[in-house]
């Protein structure tokens, strides 16, 4: 993995809340047995018409859109299937982070371990962000700070651990792997097995 | 200091390093349940590296996401049957167990089955068990007083090396449902209507216990039904007390202890409940004497109404607004009015035994409405085998439904079973996403009787009515 540090981008803006990762990755594309190429599948449903052809007024398929690498999204984003191909898709289109008023769980973790920052902000600076689509916003990963255009610029929530990993493009099972003694131990000495 | 929870008991027998500021828990992972479909990128990981699947005895492999559900006697039969796609997903899968060890409950197995129908049949599932699936409906699990969880593939590669997760601590919320369950309720009334009470993000960050008098008197399959759905309200997990009913359930199955190992395990399984004195982030009570049966209106699980009620209005809402428009529903459009094209019984969430004798009991007699395309899918083949011996094939044939082999067929659109675009399918699955069960498909999520009745009428249909 890449290391991390530092994104500066203008925004794609998506602001439907709930935004489930059958949107983001539609069921029929998991056949792929890879992690690449799937930035064509990311919104299929509502990016392409029935023939395939890109519909323009959706905000993926703006000129400029290919080089964004913030979309902001609304309320609750990534919830439903655990399927890692949606933030694969994500990643491969080009985006570096999400930006939204919460997220589902398991999406957040797997986006942290592809390079894609789940950034958590309070409902003001959302909406001030759904009425500015394209703004330029800066994410700097080691402080965890999001700037705006308009001045305001605010922490967010990121976990330690996940935000070392992304800084320095560590995999994080090497740091299970150095587990390995502990691990072994665990095994021997606990009461029961499963 | 308080005592502890059913959750707090089995994340802590599973730590093998607790979690600090720095660095999250390292958490020991008891069963792995594996198919075709989130698996592939973990295991070539494993090849790139020179990696070993670290427990193969920990890990139960089958197929079910994009298997077709018309019978397949050998890989070769998928060259006809499947997309090429798929039929390489699947090939790939029965490659990677052989390569690295892990049994298979493929084709031509008996076992084989939905990932989250076969680990409790089985008796793989056990209580005090941690176990994770790449798939989110892992939460079906935490019927039995599992912690059970969904993951990415990523994380699948962390356990197939290493047998664990990285894991900060959830919080927890308890549920308890008291009150007495008004006949023709069901458990998957009960999901849906708790999903529309808290949210489809209602339980995000948290794992949930349900409690209260009526979830010990229900069956383990209508505690599954109401796990299963756990991760629709956006919860980590949910769980559920071990007690006599698990302990029934579990006896006798194959990978159950057995022998002198029986009576130990179930001492222990019994000490797992919470303790009365413990404490949770956030506690939520629900009295079930008034539900009715629900039916989903939109596009996704929280969205739902009475099958009594109309299509509520979307107060300016836009997202709302695209729901309703992508569903070609109204609002103050009474639920019951609507056409219905396709019925599907089946999914990790309602494709057990009692799932189709519930159905069956509303179909029997009945013929489906001309206009009607009704699947019936078993969860399992053992369930398959199950049902026919009880002849309930014969009443869903007799009825006009088709009665296919088991796997998660029409839940999600990449097996072949889809909705049409336009179709409106009442399901007892669990998504009602926008295109899930096809492209341009609508999904009316609710229990198998409301499946059974609205099959009947063509439109959807209150089962209290037709029993």
């Amino acid at each position: 993995m890449e290391k991390l540090t530092h994104i500066h981008s203008t925004t794609i803006v998506l602001p439907q809340t709930d935004i489930d990762t059958d949107q983001i990755m539609p069921g029929r594309f998991l056949t792929s047995t890879t992690r690449e190429g799937l930035s064509e599948a990311i919104f299929a449903d509502w990016r392409y018409d029935v023939d395939g052809q890109p519909l323009p007024d959706f905000a993926l398929n703006q000129p400029g859109a290919a080089d964004c690498q913030v979309l902001v999204a609304g309320n609750n984003f990534g919830c439903g299937s655990s399927r890692e191909h949606a933030p694969w898709g994500l990643v491969d289109f080009g985006f570096r982070a999400v930006i939204s008023t919460r997220f589902a769980d398991i999406f957040s973790n797997n986006s942290l371990k592809n390079g894609l920052v789940p950034v958590v902000i309070n409902e003001d600076t959302h909406n001030w962000l759904l009425e500015h689509p394209g703004a330029m916003v800066d994410i700097d990963v080691a402080a965890a700070t999001l700037s705006l255009p308009n001045g305001v610029s605010l922490n967010f929530p990121l976990d330690g651990f996940a935000q070392h990993c992304l800084l320095e493009g560590l995999d994080q099972l090497g740091y299970l792997q150095s587990k390995e003694s502990e691990i072994s131990h665990f095994e021997q000495v606990r009461p029961w097995k499963p | 200091m308080s005592g502890k929870s059913l959750f707090e008991k089995v994340w802590e027998d599973h730590l093998v390093s607790a979690e600090t500021p720095a660095n999250p828990a390292v958490l020991y992972i008891d069963l792995h349940l594996t198919h075709e479909v989130t698996t592939p990128q973990a295991f070539t990981l494993l090849r790139e590296q020179g990696m070993p699947v670290r427990r193969p005895d920990l890990t139960l492999a089958t197929l079910d996401h994009s298997t077709p559900t018309v019978p397949v006697t050998g890989l070769k039969d998928l060259d006809v049957l499947s997309e090429p796609a798929q039929a390489a997903q699947i090939r790939q899968m029965v490659q990677n167990c052989e390569d690295f060890g892990i049994e298979l409950h493929g084709f031509g197995s008996d076992q084989r089955g939905i990932v989250h129908v076969i680990g409790p049949e089985i008796g793989a599932t056990q209580p005090g068990k941690t176990i994770v699936c790449g798939d989110s409906h892992s939460s079906t699990h935490g019927a039995f007083g599992a912690l059970a969880f969904g993951i990415g593939s990523t994380e699948v590669g962390h356990v197939l090396a290493t047998q664990c997760l990285l894991q900060r601590k959830p919080k927890s919320m308890a549920i308890n449902f008291n009150g007495q369950l008004p006949a023709g309720v069901t458990a998957k009334d009960i999901i849906l209507a708790t999903i529309g009470e808290i949210g489809v993000d209602g339980g995000t960050g948290h794992v949930i216990e349900y409690r209260g008098n009526v979830i010990s008197g229900l069956s383990m399959e209508e505690r599954m039904t109401i796990c299963n759905m756990t991760i629709e309200a956006g919860a980590r997990a949910g769980m559920m007390a071990p007690d006599d009913t698990t302990v029934e359930f579990l006896a006798g199955r194959p990978q159950a202890p057995g022998g002198a190992d029986w009576e130990p395990a179930v001492e222990r399984w019994l000490s797992l409940p919470s303790d009365d004195d413990a404490t949770f982030d956030r506690e939520i009570d629900i009295d079930v004497a008034n539900l009715v049966p629900m039916v989903t209106f939109g596009t996704n699980p929280g969205m739902v109404v009475p099958i009594t009620a109309s299509v509520p209005d979307s107060n300016g809402d836009l997202s709302f607004r695209k729901a309703l428009d992508y569903m070609g529903l109204e609002p103050g459009q009474s639920m019951q009015q609507t056409s219905v094209d396709v019925v599907f019984v089946g999914s990790c969430t309602n494709s057990r035994l009692p799932d189709l004798r519930a159905a069956a009991r509303v179909l029997k007699g009945n013929k489906i409405a001309d206009s009607v395309r009704m699947l019936v899918v078993p969860g399992s083949e053992i369930i398959k085998q199950q049902a026919e011996a009880e002849g309930l094939h014969e009443i869903f044939l007799a009825a006009g439904a088709e009665w296919r082999e088991a796997g998660c067929s029409m839940c999600l659109g990449m097996n072949g079973d889809n909705l049409l675009p336009g179709q409106l399918c009442v399901s007892t699955s669990n998504r009602n996403f926008e295109g899930r069960q096809g492209i341009g498909g609508r999904t009316v999520l609710a229990s198998p009787e409301t499946a059974a009745a609205s099959a009947i009428n063509g439109r959807i249909t209150d089962p209290r009515t037709l029993l």
